[in-house]
């Protein structure tokens, strides 16, 4: 009964991208959280509301030009907070309300465009096409390799840039390729949740993840099991209940970081009344 | 035989004022040279001009022979601990996996990592975090990670600022050993000027400007030159203060040539 919705095609599309997404997602956001970038995923999916007002206002499919135009303003926000020294946030701060002020013109001047853009602000795993469903998979295919070959330098700059730098890093080239791949995570992800809810894959099952208190590999695989879990329960849940996927798939995750906070909690109490004794 | 350090009239000018001016000194395979100057003498900026990390300063700086803006591969023979910065208690990261930073674009042995974190007396808190662990023990994790890649020179940029005394102690005995055991060469900065009597073999006065550089008994042993060197110091940032740098520098020029070793 409970498997019998594995039989549609559609829910085998949605669950593969929603799993595929879960992981990059988790892996990119965890670097994003210890970079104190966690709102970098927000304002890269304004951005690319931008992108996607653009691509329907011209008739071209809108993640490509989500991608091309999140891909530009990241890199040349980076460089912008790297030659002027800007603070992250307020440049980060600069590249969301830009992008939003982009997408609301373009609306405007076209009348404005109806459900392809709401499927875009909230997502809906559920309707995804093979069309996505290969971009999806493309996206792991490449963030995932260049991940695992510039993991060691990009646990480092986050580490101490300086004791990078001294170590030979070309850590400016390494932060532009990193933001280049954040870019194409997010833009892949709105499918799943829509450009309004992006942040909390990137941010729920990561700062969940921290609070177990491993390294550094064991943190980024916890996050990676809590995120598949809640796409996978919440688009079950949605199903059966017949409510917005990326809602039940949020809550799933706000949910389990209420549970850990509990729990930890409960155990630091507990440590402590044993020491009393 | 070739200095493991040279530096020639290294000047560096941040917003106008000078950081440091026209610096000349040589560091010899072995030495233990401790740098000493008070806050704002350019001690960091020093380092990261010697590193690599700022390059737009006037003069010349070899490390093993090669122009440090020309090869930065000359890096890899060289240990860094920078001024200790707090890590956060949840950063993700445990001590093996922090040595083992140490050694980027090549493989590093599961034994080189033991063995670096068991020297550095941290093997009971190797799956710990790194924001676990109290001051002192992550400036010797930080030890660790420079060490893993063997380094032939070691560099320390106030490594004890901030850390009690008892932990100072131990990260002493520690860059002693490394000295005298292995033959690393130490550069290292420090505001104690009773450590760096008690440590190093040679010593650098600087404040902006190279006030005394040459054997560590030279300078402390003599009253005079220590009491010329506090005035200098004191002077030299009065002056600052009140927008005469330029004055300063043309006074002390002669001060300066008389010292040099």
């Amino acid at each position: 009964m409970l498997f019998d919705l594995f039989q549609y095609g559609f829910m085998q599309r949605s669950l593969l991208s929603a799993i595929a997404i879960a992981v990059i997602c988790s892996i990119v956001g965890l670097f994003l959280v210890l970079k104190r970038h966690s709102l970098f995923g927000d304002a890269l999916a304004h951005v690319a509301f931008g992108g996607i007002s653009l691509g329907l206002f011209t008739g071209i499919y809108p993640l490509w030009t989500a991608y091309i135009v999140a891909i530009l303003s990241a890199v040349g926000v980076n460089k912008l907070r790297e030659s002027t020294k800007i603070p992250a946030d307020s440049s980060i701060a600069v590249l969301l309300t830009s992008g939003l002020a982009i997408g609301v013109i373009l609306i405007s001047i076209s009348g404005g465009f109806t459900l392809n853009l709401f499927s875009f602000l909230f997502g809906n795993i559920l309707l995804v096409s093979v069309e996505d469903v290969i971009i999806i998979l493309i996206t792991d295919a490449i963030v995932i390799p260049v991940i695992y070959v510039f993991y060691k330098k990009l646990v480092l700059i986050i580490f101490d840039e300086n004791q990078a730098k001294v170590s030979g890093l070309n850590v400016s080239w390494i932060n532009t390729l990193f933001i280049i791949l954040a870019s194409i995570t997010i833009i892949a992800s709105i499918r799943l949740v829509g450009v309004l809810l992006i942040s909390s894959l990137i941010v729920v099952p990561n700062i969940t993840a921290l609070m177990f208190g491993k390294g550094f590999k064991k943190t980024m695989f916890i996050s990676c099991a809590i995120s598949v879990f809640s796409v996978v329960f919440g688009i079950i849940v949605s199903y059966y209940s017949n409510l917005a996927p990326s809602g039940t798939i949020v809550l799933t995750m706000v949910s389990i970081f209420l549970v850990t906070i509990i729990a930890k909690n409960m155990k630091i109490r507990l440590n402590k009344i044993t020491v009393t004794k | 035989m070739q200095p493991i350090i040279k530096v020639e009239k290294v000047s560096y000018y941040y917003d106008s004022f000078p950081s440091l001016d026209h610096i000349s000194f040589s560091v010899e395979k072995g030495d233990f040279l401790g740098i000493i100057g008070p806050n704002g003498a350019g001690k960091t900026t020093l380092f990261q001009c010697m590193l690599g990390i700022v390059k737009n300063f006037s003069g010349e700086i070899s490390l093993f022979g090669t122009d440090i803006r020309q090869n930065r591969k000359v890096l890899q023979r060289i240990g860094y601990v920078p001024q200790k910065k707090s890590v956060e208690q949840t950063f993700p990261a445990t001590v093996s996996e922090i040595v083992s930073l140490g050694v980027i674009g090549r493989d590093i042995k599961r034994e080189s990592i033991e063995s670096a974190i068991e020297f550095v007396e941290l093997g009971a808190y190797r799956n710990k975090r790194i924001g676990e662990l109290s001051e002192g023990q992550q400036q010797r994790v930080i030890i660790a990670k420079a060490l893993v890649k063997q380094p032939e020179l070691l560099i320390l940029d106030e490594p004890t600022t901030g850390i009690d005394s008892a932990a100072q102690d131990k990260f002493y005995d520690l860059l002693t050993r490394l000295n005298k055991d292995r033959g690393i060469t130490i550069v290292w900065s420090s505001h104690d000027m009773n450590a760096v009597e008690k440590l190093a073999s040679k010593v650098a006065c600087i404040d902006r400007k190279l006030f005394f550089h040459g054997e560590s008994e030279d300078f402390f042993g003599n009253e005079e030159r220590m009491r010329s060197y506090v005035e200098f110091a004191m002077q030299s940032h009065m002056n600052l203060h009140f927008g005469k740098s330029k004055n300063l520098h043309d006074n002390t020029e002669k001060k300066n040539d008389a010292h040099v070793v």
